[in-house]
């Protein structure tokens, strides 16, 4: 029944606030695990989370999650009122977080469309459990006062299923009810909303009774409406065969039900006079036309009440990705509109004074405009280290590991394209870390290292680059045995005496090479590091590994601060215009012939400086057309990648200029054999270059 | 109340884009590639542009002529000549690039010059015939009648998915 009613604009704000407010959760309950008590300021948290998931789950008519959330509200209602002594900290955290999960799982399962149908009895019934073991336990503290709230929400469901077979045969009847109740419902002061609540009691009721009459009457389309029934509660007259009990029982249910009062009328007469009230009330509410324009507006003015509610803490307000990408690809048509105004063909050796006058400015402003967009898309790392924490901890439950996470610098802000890419490799370091890394509790006492071993996060911004560092402080990698895996898969190319510390510890970066013997839970499969160097590498970054044995490994991702706009170079090589980003640009000169020589196998070298590098023709790798290849008359471009550095033979250079990344056309992607190209980008006269991705030059 | 009116209006929406659909329906691009005449259908095609500058991209396949700028959307483009393995032809000011959509995905037929937008009624399309499979490379889906003259119809996801399997033929 949820799909009936489903409007996008609320759902999507359903969806974001409750997965926020999940996050939030998932966090204090971690840190309430960590310190082994539930503070007030905690537990006060989480009730408050509980409360609205609930009343926005009710609302939205996402039964399972609602009972769910009212349930665990119940357990902690307890725990705030009666603060007893003696709680099970890591039971309630456990249930706590599978609560999580399974809303999760639920809010997943809508945002993909699915049938929401998870079933959260069991969950229910385990928290009801846990929560009277507590009442037993602290039985001398425990008041009458709550008795009220401890309904259980599970049978919410039955009574109206019953009902929903005898409204059948009261329409069959008739129209003639033999009661006549007037009901008269306050909801809780801070609830807020309180006309859709009032809908979705006129929903339910509806499943009882035809027959029904509520004040004020057009509770969805008028705003005054909330303040009504704020001030003098909501009003419903109904006719029913049920009983007083059960018509009782069914407003008892009313989700954010503060007073109820419900009477029984002996004939119609009274109801009358009700008729009348109800329509001068309806009057003071202005009728607006039902058109699908008005809905709209109504539920923009909720969601800004919601959002005015929440900006009252903080001045934030969430864009949808989509309109950000719009706007960065639309600054970024910007800026090369401006190259191709300020350096137009026609202006050239003209003298015009007020023109570049006007044209510097443009140029600051357009940089500024860059810049903001830019800091607007940037995200700080705090989510995505945060939800390490639920890694570490499951991690430790499960290997029986004692492992502290400490992070630095998660305020460091990075793209938020990046982010989605260095988030799954960062889960995968930090379970590495705690698998393999850290070491078992005698080994560490063997070791005289303190028995909780400690993995760091940190964050650091070091120029144009961000630093994310994982660090551990286990048993570090040892050489010999990567060695000796490395030679059985065949993966040594070199004499291993002759390889650095360095070099022997990449090797775990290739594909197909895990030196854990036993595959377990969380990692081992042999797909592991090779992954994660890929998915950093697609965001332009690189992984670095040191490692000292006993003492713990460093794993040092150095990702791009942003991936959309970066400095390049163009160069030219016979038709075709190509970009070399400047960051990976050592040096560029006229190559001296007799610097120049060839190895036997044809490989071209030059030596500069005393250092001896290889020479790439790009003409030959790019396979372009080129009048001249004489060394003579081109340039030579020393790029540097990874500490590997090459010279990169062009025919001339263009000049420097700030471009726009945009990816090659997924059907061109498709080809897989643009290996060294990172994509295009669009130059001043709208032609188009290609960007050179250097890190591949070197694998060609 | 409310929620019944807005479904009404998504009906309404839903039926309109239908009407527009249906415009669209039996209407054929046709191009020609030397003496044939081959025809696309117009759902697909977004727009037809000369032709402009085309930037090479390394390595691809002979019939891939590389990708355009239009109007800062990066498009790649095909010669539909080599793709039939035809003889290529210079470009002179009647070739065009058609541009179509398909599964998200724009790209730019070059081809020698366009005709006109025809409707072909479904009882005036039939199959190809039957041939060994060498011959029958599966681009073209249907063979359209008009009046005394042949135009065959193009299978756009043929046209494009078919070198997905002769890269990985090559890769293997």
């Amino acid at each position: 029944m949820s799909d009936q009613y489903t409007n996008e604009p609320l759902l999507d704000m359903f969806l974001f606030e409750t997965s926020q407010l999940i996050e939030q959760l998932e966090q204090s309950v971690l840190i309430s695990e960590q310190e082994n008590c539930f503070t007030e300021d905690a537990i006060n948290e989480i009730f408050r989370i509980m409360h609205t998931i609930k009343g926005s789950a009710a609302m939205m008519m996402f039964d399972n999650i609602a009972s769910l959330a009212h349930a665990m509200e119940d357990l902690f209602f307890y725990l705030r009122k009666e603060n007893p002594k003696e709680i099970d900290c890591s039971a309630i955290s456990d249930l706590v977080l599978e609560g999580v999960d399974f809303i999760k799982n639920e809010v997943n399962k809508i945002q993909n469309n699915d049938l929401v149908d998870g079933n959260s009895d069991t969950l229910i019934n385990k928290i009801n459990e846990c929560l009277n073991n507590l009442k037993q336990i602290n039985i001398t503290s425990l008041n009458e006062t709550i008795s009220l709230d401890e309904t259980i929400p599970l049978n919410e469901i039955k009574p109206i299923d019953k009902t929903d077979v005898l409204n059948d045969l009261y329409i069959a009847k008739g129209t003639k009810y033999n009661n006549e109740f007037k009901a008269i419902i306050h909801f809780d002061d801070d609830c807020e909303m309180e006309n859709i609540h009032a809908f979705s009691v006129i929903n339910k009721l509806k499943k009882i009774t035809s027959e029904f009459s509520y004040i004020p009457a057009d509770i969805i389309d008028c705003d005054e409406s909330i303040e009504v029934i704020r001030n003098e509660g909501f009003q419903i007259y109904l006719k029913s065969d049920e009983s007083y009990e059960n018509i009782s029982n069914f407003f008892m249910r009313t989700i954010f039900l503060k007073e109820l009062e419900l009477v029984q009328f002996k004939n119609e007469d009274e109801q009358k006079p009700s008729c009348k009230n109800n329509q001068v009330l309806a009057q003071k509410c202005p009728i607006k036309l039902a058109n699908a324009g008005d809905t709209v507006k109504i539920k923009n003015e909720q969601i800004e009440k919601e959002t005015s509610s929440s900006t009252a803490q903080q001045s934030i307000i969430s864009v949808n990705v989509a309109k950000l990408d719009k706007l960065m690809d639309l600054v970024g048509e910007m800026v090369i509109a401006e190259t191709m105004v300020l350096r137009n063909p026609d202006l050239q050796g003209l003298e015009l004074s007020n023109f570049k006058k006007s044209a510097n400015q443009l140029t600051k402003i357009t940089t500024e405009i860059q810049d903001i967009v830019m800091s607007v898309r940037m995200v700080p790392l705090s989510i995505t280290f945060n939800k390490m924490h639920r890694i570490v901890r499951d991690m430790c439950k499960k290997l029986d590991k004692e492992v502290q996470l400490e992070i630095i610098g998660s305020e460091t802000e990075v793209d938020k394209n990046i982010i989605e890419h260095i988030s799954d490799p960062l889960m995968h370091l930090v379970r590495n870390a705690i698998d393999h890394g850290i070491d078992t509790d005698e080994e560490r006492q063997q070791k005289g290292k303190p028995i909780a071993g400690v993995v760091t996060l940190e964050a650091k911004n070091v120029g144009s680059d961000v630093l994310i560092i994982v660090k551990d402080d286990g048993m570090g990698l040892n050489r010999s045995k990567i060695l000796k895996k490395a030679k059985e898969n065949n993966l040594i190319y070199k004499d291993e005496d002759d390889m650095s510390d360095n070099e022997v510890f990449n090797l775990i970066l290739l594909p197909g090479f895990s030196t854990n013997d036993k595959v377990t839970e969380f990692s081992g499969r042999g797909v592991g590091m090779d992954v994660v160097a890929k998915n950093i590498e697609s965001v332009g970054g690189t992984v670095s590994i040191e490692s000292i044995e006993d003492k713990g490994t460093t794993i040092t991702m150095k990702i791009p601060l942003t991936l959309a706009i970066i400095d390049g170079m163009n160069i030219k090589i016979g038709d075709s215009c190509y970009t070399i980003p400047t960051m990976s640009i050592k040096e560029f000169f006229k190559p001296n012939e007799d610097d120049i020589f060839t190895d036997p196998d044809g490989n071209e070298m030059i030596m500069v400086r005393g250092q001896c590098y290889q020479i790439r023709r790009l003409h030959e790798m790019y396979k372009a057309n080129v009048s001249t290849t004489d060394f003579s008359d081109g340039i030579l471009i020393m790029v540097e990648q990874n500490d590997k550095i090459a010279c990169l033979f062009a025919d001339e250079l263009l000049g420097q200029q700030q471009v726009v990344v945009k990816s090659l056309p997924k059907y061109i992607q498709s080809f897989k054999k643009t290996k060294g190209l990172a994509g295009c980008t669009l130059l001043g006269d709208g032609s188009i270059s290609l960007i050179l991705d250097v890190s591949n030059i070197f694998s060609f | 109340m409310k929620i019944r009116n807005e479904e009404n209006m998504a009906n309404i929406a839903d039926d309109s884009t239908e009407v527009e659909e249906d415009t669209q329906k039996d209407r054929f691009l046709t191009f020609t590639l030397g003496k044939e005449c081959y025809g696309i259908e117009i759902k697909y095609v977004t727009e037809i542009i000369g032709i402009q500058a085309i930037t090479e991209i390394p390595e691809l396949p002979p019939y891939m002529k590389g990708i355009i700028n239009l109007r800062g959307k990066i498009i790649p483009v095909m010669d539909v000549r080599i793709r039939f393995k035809k003889e290529p032809k210079e470009y002179n000011d009647r070739t065009c690039i058609i541009v179509f959509d398909i599964d998200d995905m724009s790209i730019g037929l070059i081809v020698d010059s366009v005709a006109e937008v025809l409707t072909i009624s479904e009882e005036d399309i039939v199959d190809p015939p039957k041939m060994n499979s060498i011959f029958n490379n599966g681009y073209i889906k249907k063979i359209g009648k008009v009046g005394n003259d042949v135009k065959l119809l193009l299978d756009c996801e043929k046209l494009l998915s078919e070198n997905e399997l002769e890269t990985i033929g090559e890769a293997l």
